[in-house]
């Protein structure tokens, strides 16, 4: 046989790494299908949801080409601003997103950082994915969302939720009009 | 240059308050625009926070051409074309930094941080007889001005001084840009620029700014919400009694005024960033008395200069990449001086606020890019808009503002003032036309 063996501990990461792609394919399902109150069910309380820019540096100073925590970002929220960017697209009023886009999340690359095969309750882990989002709106106005994501997953009453999310956008000059969408 | 011959004035009916569409989407009047308001006029270059030591510099923008802000090993400020002066690809690609000079990458000619050309590829052999390198540095801005660690340049050697382009707007830029305390001390840019595409022309972007307090149906929703520093429903805090002030160079400023009070209440959702502002109050009103409340909240410096200088605290340029293209960047500003806490606290409250992902700004590039494309069609074109508000009964002179002030802000005075001041810039052949501002009543 080649590759690792089926022991249990490979058999215990495989389903954890399923679990994570679950909560992420769940979560896009939620997003992409409006029902953005149960997404919100999805993170900690104690969320950071962060989206820092992008910057052409030199390369002695690559580590700089995304904005650091305490520089300006193009999202940096907690749980109850999240809260309100939701409340704020059910208003009905929010001209942005009124109509509403229509938003479809891929997400792939699903891979978990730390060296765990398990997650026990209250413990948090590191994974990394990738995102393609297509939204459309109106007629003809589209956007391309690409980039990395950072996720600390964490588990609450059994359940894997999102205690931080990072989310790295492959642009510097944001080709979209206005972020309306969450990644 | 092709012109308008003095058309631009007919296209802009002031005093009808009536605007044709063609100015937002035509694109030989966006090409004449380019060299009549954006090569002539002062513009937003950036802030001297930016480039604190030397050899610091970060890139900009006049008009659509790349420019670089640096700080040269004599500490002096300069705006240079980002344009190599041989074959004109970019000397700097990056959007911040700090280095010994600018070289290029395609054939290796480098320019010193004052511009000066010092380094030709063969320059000993191949050039016989050799040019005079002095002749060839990089494209200096012909002006350049610094009011309160803002930069300001124009390429017009023949522009007025930058406080004569201001006129009375000086006054609403020298209030906002001290800090919350009134003093002389320094304001610095809170981090990074925020740089993003709208398909909107520059000009709804400008008179959004300038003053257009009808425009609130449109953030609604962030005010159902309540997104302000103090939480509750809103967007910030009392700002006092509203004015509107015109001013003959383009320029729009919204102001309020609070009375002295001891006491403000601002910034309730941050302990220490209200005990910072009550601070700052109390000796702002010991040093500036009766005074001490006015405020400028949101304006334009005609072109492309937009301010929020209360809540949030922001510059934000629009600079134009075609007719129906413009690229906003967006930096914010916080008291140098301010502690760290408060300025978490302000990141936090100004990118709610404000960019693509502000809760309130997001409507408003919504309205921009839609009005950009209905005023595209051949018949929308037929049918000029509507700036009519309180048309002929506004404006009188007041002893706390200067300017054409009412505090009827559901005005349109400011953006026909606006585009009073661009058919002069369109029409006019120079600066002597220009100056002084040819606009000297209220429209």
């Amino acid at each position: 046989m080649t590759g690792p063996e089926l022991t249990p501990s490979r058999l215990s990461y495989l389903s954890l790494l399923r679990e994570v792609e679950d909560l992420f394919y769940a979560e896009a399902d939620l997003l992409d299908e409006r029902r953005y109150d149960r997404w919100l069910d999805l993170f900690t309380e104690d969320v950071v949801y962060w989206m820092p820019m992008r910057k052409n540096v030199a390369w002695e100073e690559r580590e700089r080409d995304i904005t650091a925590e305490d520089d300006v970002a193009w999202i940096h929220d907690d749980k109850e601003m999240l809260r309100k960017r939701v409340q704020q697209l059910l208003t009905g009023i929010h001209w942005a997103e009124e109509p509403l886009s229509r938003v479809s999340h891929l997400i792939t690359n699903v891979r978990i950082v730390d060296p765990v095969t398990a997650l026990a309750e209250g413990d948090a882990m590191s994974v990394k994915c990738r995102f393609f989002v297509y939204r459309n709106r109106l007629e003809t106005e589209t956007d391309t969302l690409v980039g990395r994501r950072e996720d600390t997953l964490r588990r609450v009453a059994g359940e894997l939720r999102v205690a931080r999310r990072k989310i790295v956008i492959e642009q510097s000059v944001l080709l979209a009009k206005n972020l309306t969408v969450f990644l | 240059m092709r012109s308008l011959n003095g058309s631009a004035r007919a296209l802009v009916d002031v005093a009808a308050g009536e605007i044709s569409r063609e100015i937002f989407v035509n694109p030989d009047i966006y090409r004449e625009e380019q060299e009549r308001v954006f090569a002539r006029a002062w513009l937003y270059v950036g802030h001297e926070s930016q480039i604190r030591n030397p050899g610091d510099f970060t890139v900009s923008r006049m008009g659509e051409e790349s420019v670089i802000l640096t700080r040269d090993r004599a500490a002096r400020i300069h705006v240079f074309l980002n344009s190599c002066r041989h074959r004109g690809m970019k000397v700097c690609r990056y959007d911040d930094g700090n280095t010994r000079s600018f070289i290029c990458p395609y054939h290796a000619w480098s320019y010193d941080l004052d511009g000066r050309l010092v380094g030709v590829q063969d320059y000993d052999n191949s050039y016989r007889p050799p040019f005079d390198k002095s002749q060839w540095g990089l494209v200096e801005a012909a002006q350049l001005a610094n009011f309160r660690g803002t930069i300001w340049a124009t390429w017009d050697r023949n522009a007025p001084e930058f406080d004569d382009f201001l006129g009375g707007a000086r006054f609403a830029l020298d209030l906002g840009l001290r800090p919350w305390d009134g003093s002389d001390g320094e304001t610095e840019v809170l981090g990074s620029t925020q740089k993003w595409i709208v398909p909107s022309n520059w000009k709804f972007i400008a008179e959004n700014f300038a003053g257009d307090a009808l425009h609130v149906v449109s953030h609604r929703s962030v005010d159902m919400v309540g997104i302000g520093p103090s939480k509750g429903p809103g967007r910030r805090d009392d700002y006092g009694k509203p004015y509107l002030a015109a001013y003959p160079g383009g320029h729009g400023v919204n102001y309020g005024v609070t009375p002295p009070v001891k006491e403000r209440k601002n910034y309730a959702g941050s302990p220490a960033t209200q005990a910072y502002f009550q601070r700052c109050w109390e000796k702002r009103v010991a040093r500036m008395g009766d005074k001490a409340g006015i405020v400028p909240l949101i304006g334009t410096i005609f072109p492309n200069m937009s301010f929020h200088l209360q809540q949030p605290r922001t510059i934000l340029v629009s600079h134009p990449r075609g007719p129906c293209e413009t690229e906003m960047w967006r930096v914010y500003l916080v008291d140098k001086d301010a502690p760290d806490e408060v300025k978490r606290y302000l990141r936090s409250y100004y990118i709610r606020y404000s960019g693509p992902a502000g809760m309130t700004e997001q409507d408003d590039m919504e309205n921009w890019s839609y009005a950009t494309t209905a005023s595209r069609g051949p018949i929308a074109r037929r049918h000029p808009y509507n700036y009519k508000s309180c048309l002929g009964s506004e404006a009188g002179r007041s002893d706390l503002i200067p300017g054409f002030v009412t505090e009827r802000n559901t005005t349109e005075q400011n953006p026909r003032m606006l585009y009073k001041r661009w058919a002069e810039y369109m029409d006019a052949d120079d600066w002597r036309a220009l100056v002084p501002a040819a606009s000297d009543a209220p429209p």
